[in-house]
């Protein structure tokens, strides 16, 4: 039996051909325009950096003593404060992960178009949103202003921080959910409740462990960061050491921090193959 | 007895699923739903318990009309209609328990549910429906650790203990090999006859289906084109059905395989 496009002509003209994987950008000019374009910003946007060397040549020892600082941490001379900073920082991590995450969730619920209503899922789009377009320390600035210097302002920035982290990754995930086997819980009579808690969640939840360990991780290192604008924490003292030049004690807190978060992450990995 | 009047499916690209179907299908009669794809095919069962919204036309469950129900309402319909998927739709990460008594979910309420403390008869009803299908030892096993026809065998456990009076199957057999395909298809039928439920079968493998069902009825575009019994099928039949194509070959194996068909089953353990 004869093939089907024989006698075209089609296949021969085709035939010893070079073969090459079509251009993303269809037009050689304008494909080679757009590179050539980018380049030359790239290199005139980088001259226009300004750089003072004899600045940076004063500063090499200034930065070099900070490094040195790390050989011999100060753990010591400022340890109350240290503990007292570390503790306030694991105090507003924890609540502000677990109140954030607590609103996450009926949030990233309503946000996910493929089991919400379009008002709801508007409503939830906009919160999340908002809560994305503000920068932690943005939120962070406003809410000492409101709230005065200390963890409460650190607690409710992270907490609204965690809501617009969560909520949309929590959202995405739904939305690429299997939509077969929610369709098979709800084709057995199921009321909403029932079809969430049998057919949504089971599929959501290892990511949404892995998700919620991930924001615990972020939002310590973030509480660390919240202290330089009076919202209470670690970083609070580490603000104090800096300002007076003690560089060891600065030294001695960032190695906590960074140890902390470590112990985090090995944490979150974990767990996170425990719930697959 | 299920009734579909002037059934119409439209959907919002303006494709034209269904176009005025009527089809009665008895108490305890087991038909085959036979068609190209896009024919039509899983749009009409999904309409049957409204998965799908149908655009206009009403569907007759006994006394109550389908189309125009509550949500609530709806509900307690559906549990009267169990429902078989082709890809099985089992919840994966769930075990093979929860799975069958997520059946009872439109008869248990919210916390119970929740909680898994479903009431004792419905305990014993699956595992009496898993001991139906063999599987008994894997109660406790989650979903995803089951084959394909294990898979298969625990979404029919699931459907049946709705206590349904109409099985809605979608496409048993597509992901399954040939012979996995045939004990599903015998499993399906002899239950239904066991318990005398209707059942409503979707299904690509003519011969397949030629083989289990008293009634095939073939959909093409929409419309139904063929409704008889299985040796009415010939093959100007099928190519009504689904166009121009040499089918004596299809409906010799269907004879060689129903004389082969006995073989084959005493091999299966």
């Amino acid at each position: 039996m004869s093939g089907v496009g024989t006698g075209t002509g089609e296949l021969e003209a085709l035939l010893g051909r070079r073969w090459r994987k079509p251009a993303f950008i269809k037009r050689p000019a304008l494909r080679w325009a757009l590179a050539l374009g980018f380049v030359v910003y790239l290199i005139a946007a980088v001259l226009t950096i300004p750089v003072d060397w004899a600045r940076v040549y004063d500063g090499l020892d200034r930065g070099m003593a900070f490094i040195g600082a790390f050989a011999h941490p100060d753990f010591v001379s400022r340890g109350s404060d240290i503990g007292e900073g570390l503790l306030e920082s694991i105090v507003i991590t924890v609540a502000a992960s677990v109140v954030g995450i607590a609103i996450s969730i009926p949030i990233g619920l309503g946000a996910a178009r493929n089991i919400a209503p379009l008002p709801v899922y508007l409503l939830c789009r906009a919160i999340i949103a908002i809560s994305r377009a503000l920068q932690e320390i943005i939120v962070a600035i406003l809410l000492v202003a409101i709230f005065g210097f200390g963890p409460l302002a650190g607690f409710l920035t992270l907490s609204f921080a965690t809501i617009g982290f969560l909520s949309k990754l929590l959202a995405e995930d739904i939305e690429a959910m299997d939509r077969v086997q929610a369709e098979a819980v709800r084709a057995t009579g199921a009321r909403w409740s029932q079809w969430i808690n049998y057919g949504v969640q089971p599929q959501v939840i290892p990511r949404l462990v892995g998700l919620s360990m991930y924001r615990v991780d972020i939002n310590f290192r973030e509480s660390a960061i919240l202290g330089l604008v009076g919202a209470g924490g670690i970083g609070a003292t580490l603000n104090t050491a800096f300002d007076r030049y003690e560089y060891d004690t600065a030294a001695a807190i960032l190695i906590l921090i960074i140890g902390i978060v470590m112990g985090l992450e090995y944490l979150s990995g974990l767990i996170r193959t425990r719930v697959q | 007895m299920l009734q579909l009047k002037k059934l119409v499916k439209t959907y919002r690209t303006g494709d034209q699923a269904l176009k005025m179907i009527d089809l009665e299908v008895p108490d305890g009669q087991v038909l085959a739903l036979i068609g190209p794809s896009g024919a039509g095919k899983s749009t009409m069962i999904r309409c049957i318990n409204r998965l799908v919204e149908p655009s206009s036309g009403e569907v007759w469950l006994d006394e109550t009309e389908l189309t125009r129900l509550g949500a609530g309402a709806l509900r307690r319909a559906r549990r009267k209609m169990g429902m078989i998927f082709q890809e099985y739709a089992l919840v994966e990460r769930l075990t093979v328990m929860e799975n069958v008594l997520s059946g009872r979910l439109g008869y248990v309420g919210f916390w119970r549910s929740l909680a898994r403390r479903y009431p004792q008869k419905d305990v014993d009803e699956a595992f009496r429906l898993l001991d139906r299908v063999g599987l008994l030892h894997m109660a406790d096993k989650r979903a995803d650790e089951l084959s394909g026809g294990q898979r298969q065998r625990i979404g029919i456990c699931r459907a049946l203990i709705q206590d349904p009076k109409l099985l809605l199957v979608d496409e048993p057999t597509a992901s399954l090999d040939p012979k996995t395909s045939r004990q599903i298809m015998r499993l399906i039928c002899e239950l239904c006859a066991e318990r005398g439920l209707a059942a409503i079968i979707n299904i690509h493998d003519v011969a397949l289906a030629q083989m289990f069902v008293s009634r095939v009825v073939g959909l093409r575009f929409g419309e139904i084109v063929f409704d008889g019994g299985p040796t009415e099928l010939s093959p100007d039949k099928l190519t009504e059905i689904y166009g121009e194509e040499d089918w004596e070959a299809t409906i010799e194996t269907v004879e060689d395989e129903t004389e082969e068909a006995a073989p084959v089953a005493a091999v299966a353990p």
